[in-house]
């Protein structure tokens, strides 16, 4: 238990401090993240309403599979990912393994599926009779998708905090495609599973009540926009 | 708000997504020297201490990846690395004889430990390894509860190291891990880990582990261990740096890599390596040995 009361106190000078090497560490963390989370909703968003406005045959299918795909462990698309952009494999030649772009990717793949599903269930979630009325009303195909997106915002907006949690949350593709290089690809997991396997059990406790502090504060931003508006 | 299908915005928003990532791609491409290290030389803090030279004096990035010797050479097999740094003496020169490295340069030696709980159950103390391991694996079968072996079990150079010293106890791997010693749920157990996790493990457990003297030495303030088997020719551990081949795969930056290796066998960073660690540990971590083999 002293461990734990350690690691708060430790957490909390490290914040106080500005310690350089943390706060870089979590700037990074937050700037992957966010750049993956960005991506894979602009991916999402869109394939999800095509998704659920079209019908098409095996679509059930299909939303299995993408729902299969949110317990992916995140080792595995890590491996994936490696395997693609080794100099040995396919994209090789693009020569970014270890680099902030390959663990965007990896964590992109990762958490896409949680978009896809999440927002597809969102826009499910939205009465059929709004759908009507608009129609009658005389909206055209993508002004309907716009009202419906508009009309699921809250829902759609916790699939990206839940895509985005995942995305900062996760060690697999972080330490396989970023190889936690420091002052490159270290983020707040790799740093956190680092201190942990050297014994610095205080300063892991630290880095994870941080990670966690973090996603307290987009959270409450977040939360903030939803009401304003 | 002007009409536009739903397709049209998709394509739209695909090609908007296909730029960004393209642009973070381009962004990612830093001009950097990328090694992968053994766990020890890592644990030890020596890369830390000799990063910052080396980039200053070169003015590129090093980017060190922290591997066992097993995944550091895959690493280098597949292209991923510049240079591999790692202690592994066979499969070194099995890599350099199949033309993924360019030459095996050693540039620092230590030596391995049998380490272990002070009141030494086995009583293994003094021994050569391989009587000890023969005593280990005696004492370990009649009592697993007590008698308990943490094995990095990771393929490592140190786990490398710990089947030598088996098989010149006369115990081929293989019968090792199937002794009764290895399939009582206490006894024999190997965890996967590196050195440091593991020599954290084998404190934990109260049992014996092989370590290097160098992350044993660096963990040492907060473990109970001691060393107990200390001498014997097939302690020796050996540091070598090597430079991957580029004609296997072209984009790999060898003038860099050798610059590497001419740093790390240079006159200056050898006598550093040397007074690593005498400040904090009292005794030099590792001896160097400037290019050549080290001999007993």
């Amino acid at each position: 238990m002293t461990e734990i009361w350690y690691g708060l106190t430790k957490a909390m000078e490290l914040i106080i401090s500005f310690d350089p090497e943390v706060m870089e560490i979590a700037a990074r963390t937050l700037r992957i993240a966010g750049t993956s989370c960005l991506l894979a909703s602009l991916i999402s968003l869109p394939l999800a309403s095509l998704i659920h406005f079209r019908r098409f045959h095996g679509k059930r299918v299909l939303i299995n599979i993408i729902q299969t795909l949110f317990s992916v462990p995140t080792v595995i698309v890590g491996l994936f990912v490696f395997v693609l952009l080794s100099r040995a494999g396919p994209l090789g030649e693009l020569g970014i393994l270890f680099t902030p772009a390959a663990m965007v990717i990896g964590q992109m793949i990762l958490i896409t599926p949680i978009l896809l599903g999440l927002t597809i269930s969102a826009l499910s979630g939205v009465s059929k009779e709004v759908v009507e009325t608009a129609t009658s009303l005389g909206a055209s195909g993508f002004q309907l998708v716009l009202l419906v997106l508009r009309e699921a915002r809250y829902a759609v907006l916790a699939a990206l905090i839940l895509g985005f949690g995942r995305a900062l949350s996760e060690l697999g593709v972080a330490m396989m495609v970023g190889g936690n290089i420091r002052g490159f690809t270290r983020v707040m997991t790799t740093a956190l599973s680092l201190a942990t396997t050297r014994g610095e059990l205080e300063m892991a406790l630290a880095l994870g009540i941080i990670l966690l502090f973090l996603a307290l504060v987009i959270n409450i931003v977040l939360n903030r926009l939803q009401q304003r508006r | 708000m002007r009409k536009m299908s739903i397709k049209t915005k998709v394509i739209a928003l695909a090609v908007i997504a296909i730029a960004i990532i393209v642009s973070i791609i381009l962004m990612a491409r830093v001009p950097a020297l990328k090694v992968a290290t053994t766990s020890s030389l890592y644990d030890t803090g020596l890369w830390g201490y000799l990063q910052p030279r080396f980039e200053e004096k070169y003015g590129v990035k090093l980017h060190i990846l922290y591997a066992g010797t097993g995944i550091a050479l895959e690493y280098g097999k597949r292209g991923d690395v510049h240079a591999v740094a790692i202690h592994d003496k066979a499969r070194e020169l099995q890599f350099v004889a199949d033309g993924y490295g360019v030459e095996r340069v050693p540039f620092a030696y230590n030596y391995f430990l049998i380490v272990g709980p002070p009141d030494d159950p086995a009583g293994i103390k003094g021994l050569t390894p391989e009587d000890a391991c023969k005593k280990l694996m005696e004492e370990g079968s009649e009592d697993p509860d007590r008698i308990r072996f943490v094995s990095r079990g990771d393929d490592s150079g140190t786990h490398a190291k710990e089947k030598d010293i088996w098989r010149a106890a006369g115990f081929a791997y293989a019968t090792v891990q199937e002794s009764s010693w290895a399939q009582a749920r206490e006894g024999y157990a190997e965890v996967g880990s590196g050195m440091g996790p593991t020599l954290l493990m084998t404190n934990e457990m109260n049992a014996y582990t092989l370590t290097d003297s160098g992350t044993f030495l660096a963990y040492k303030g907060g473990l109970a261990l001691v060393p107990l088997v200390e001498t014997g020719e097939l302690l020796l551990n050996v540091y070598s740096v090597i430079a991957i081949n580029p004609e296997k795969h072209p984009g790999t930056d060898l003038e860099m890599a050798n610059n590497l290796v001419a740093f790390l066998i240079s006159p200056e960073i050898q006598e550093l390596i040397g007074n690593y660690g005498v400040e904090e540990y009292g005794v030099p971590l590792f001896i160097p040995c400037a290019g050549a083999e080290p001999e007993e």
